[in-house]
């Protein structure tokens, strides 16, 4: 079959995701006919709408292992991240107002760390991973003070898509009384997640990154052994048990339940193809382009992530020449922050890396089709600017570019 | 971000790309810019020593498209001009040239100082080349 490129071939799944039509279809109802607000207790169009939700918190419950009443439905994994985080902080500050987390985290965590330290709610240790993106287990519990409150390490990273032993990390928090919390995001729908067997007592995840709609996620709040309580960012009318007040998104929720459970039921099949793809595009590059790296562990990843940095291309440049394929780069450039990724940043990648850095993220519209022009185009794009590069000049005349004085800006 | 399409222009057709012979005595090498921060310019001017008019310019740049096109419009611009005339070339000539977006004028500014840095690297192999044949007589 012929590649459409009206537009460009779509690999930033980690950005978000097309909605799968059998998840629309499941919504549709719950916006037209069955419009009800699932607290109105006393007519039939308020059941019909409870009955949907507490569907859709079954079918969240099951894959992540948890109890239903456990699942509270959120805006998404931005607001998930902030209650967990100041939830913890405001319902333990009893305990201690210390909490531990990653420098490669989500700015949602991230930021909502440093707010809580801006406003005095929490101390916050901010743990460096090793080189390949996995946070060290014996630091991290070396970290552990008889303050430490909740330890917030995500699932699988957004950025170069390495997962974490989120067991073992775990089984520490279990051993130190601390509660668990991981950004699971980019994890839900692509890896086994079971919140007992890991010891998870607090998740986030998003429906629009599983081929859901946007605007609706989960947060998962363990109810007992131990039983974690959060306290409310938002308050209102007391629904989602106290956690969460405002009035439910029911199709939205409809359409994350729909979504999660075709994940789950596709997910065995789906990662083996989501591998093959990726190891393809990840051979393809490497073999016609010298100096390229792979950013991250290769083995711990999502099957779906490749980030690699081509030396003496800088990324922004480099997604210009390869305008027919929709990624994303860690360079500075493509940020309002005129910084190269924190996430890359953490890992020790030097800038001049980082800017150089790619990631592509399929999914379950990729085809191989695809994989194989996004191979043809980047080698091209990168020969191309390579050959008007200086740097890649003088590293060919032999000259070390560390040993360089550049002049910064 | 949209870029203009003179951007566009430059960067899928950029002019002269290339290199000059660094070690001759009528060309001026300019490399300014950081890989740290996302930028490096290399501009080179192939100057007529006898008249002091600028007769080739190559660059290489490693940088984000605008970058890109603000070298290779600098290199068209530098043509023809004497060095005194490139010496006046500002960075604004270039943003109004491409329609840079505000988060893009460093592209120019890091331009408009490439240009600077290859006259200055010409004036001085001019001056040590007076130097020595002073030495010489």
């Amino acid at each position: 079959m012929a590649l459409d490129l009206t537009r460009p071939i779509y690999l930033d799944y980690q950005a978000t995701t097309p909605m799968d039509v059998r998840v629309l279809e499941e919504m549709m109802p719950y916006m037209t006919t069955q419009f009800g607000n699932a607290a109105s207790r006393n007519h039939a169009y308020g059941w019909a709408a409870e009955e949907a939700v507490e569907k859709a918190r079954e079918q969240v419950a099951k894959v992540i292992g948890a109890d239903p009443k456990e699942v509270v439905f959120t805006s998404g994994a931005t607001e998930s991240d902030n209650i967990a985080l100041k939830g913890a902080a405001h319902m333990y500050k009893d305990k201690g107002d210390h909490i531990i987390t990653l420098l490669s985290e989500h700015k949602a965590v991230l930021d909502t760390c440093h707010r809580l330290e801006r406003d005095d709610q929490a101390k916050v240790t901010y743990l460096t991973p090793k080189s390949d993106g996995i946070v060290d287990l014996e630091e991290l519990e070396n970290a552990i003070t008889d303050k430490t409150i909740m330890i917030a390490i995500m699932m699988a990273n957004n950025e170069i898509g390495v997962i974490q032993p989120v067991k073992q990390i775990g089984e520490i928090c279990r051993k130190h009384n601390v509660v668990f919390f991981t950004d699971a995001v980019q994890a839900v729908g692509k890896v086994p997640v079971d919140v007992n067997e890991m010891n998870i007592d607090v998740l986030a995840l998003s429906a629009h990154k599983i081929y859901g709609p946007k605007g609706v996620g989960a947060l998962y709040v363990r109810r007992k052994k131990p039983r974690v309580k959060l306290s409310p960012v938002i308050d209102g009318g007391g629904h989602e048990r106290g956690m969460r007040s405002g009035t439910l998104n029911v199709p939205g929720i409809v359409g994350l339940g729909k979504a999660i459970e075709l994940c789950a039921e596709e997910m065995e099949e789906e990662s083996k193809r989501l591998t093959y793809l990726r190891d393809k595009l990840k051979d393809g590059i490497m073999s016609q382009l010298d100096e390229v790296y792979i950013n991250g562990s290769y083995d711990h990843r999502l099957p779906n992530n490749l980030n690699i940095s081509f030396a003496y291309v800088e990324g922004e440049g480099l997604l210009m020449g390869m305008k027919d394929l929709a990624v994303s780069s860690g360079s500075a450039c493509t940020s309002a922050s005129l910084e190269p990724s924190h996430v890359l940043k953490s890992l020790g990648v030097g800038e001049e890396l980082a800017h150089s850095s790619i990631r592509y993220s399929m999914g379950r519209f990729t085809t191989e089709e695809e994989i194989d022009f996004a191979i043809e185009l980047t080698v091209k794009a990168v020969n191309r600017l390579r050959e008007m590069s200086p740097l890649y000049e003088m590293a060919k005349e032999g000259i070390d570019l560390k040993s360089i004085q550049w002049e910064h800006h | 971000m949209a870029y203009s399409d003179k951007v566009l222009d430059h960067y899928n057709n950029p002019r002269n790309v290339g290199s000059l012979d660094k070690n001759d005595f009528g060309v001026g090498t300019g490399v300014v810019g950081a890989p740290e921060c996302g930028d490096v310019m290399k501009l080179q001017i192939k100057v007529n020593e006898q008249t002091g008019v600028i007769e080739d310019a190559k660059f290489k740049t490693f940088g984000c498209g605008s970058a890109i096109a603000s070298s290779s419009l600098a290199t068209e611009m530098l043509k023809g001009k004497t060095i005194d005339q490139a010496h006046e070339i500002k960075n604004t000539t270039l943003v109004s040239e491409l329609n840079l977006p505000p988060v893009k004028i460093h592209c120019s500014v890091l331009a408009e100082d490439a240009i600077k840095a290859a006259i200055d690297d010409f004036r001085s192999k001019q001056q040590s080349k007076r130097d020595e044949a002073k030495k010489a007589s």
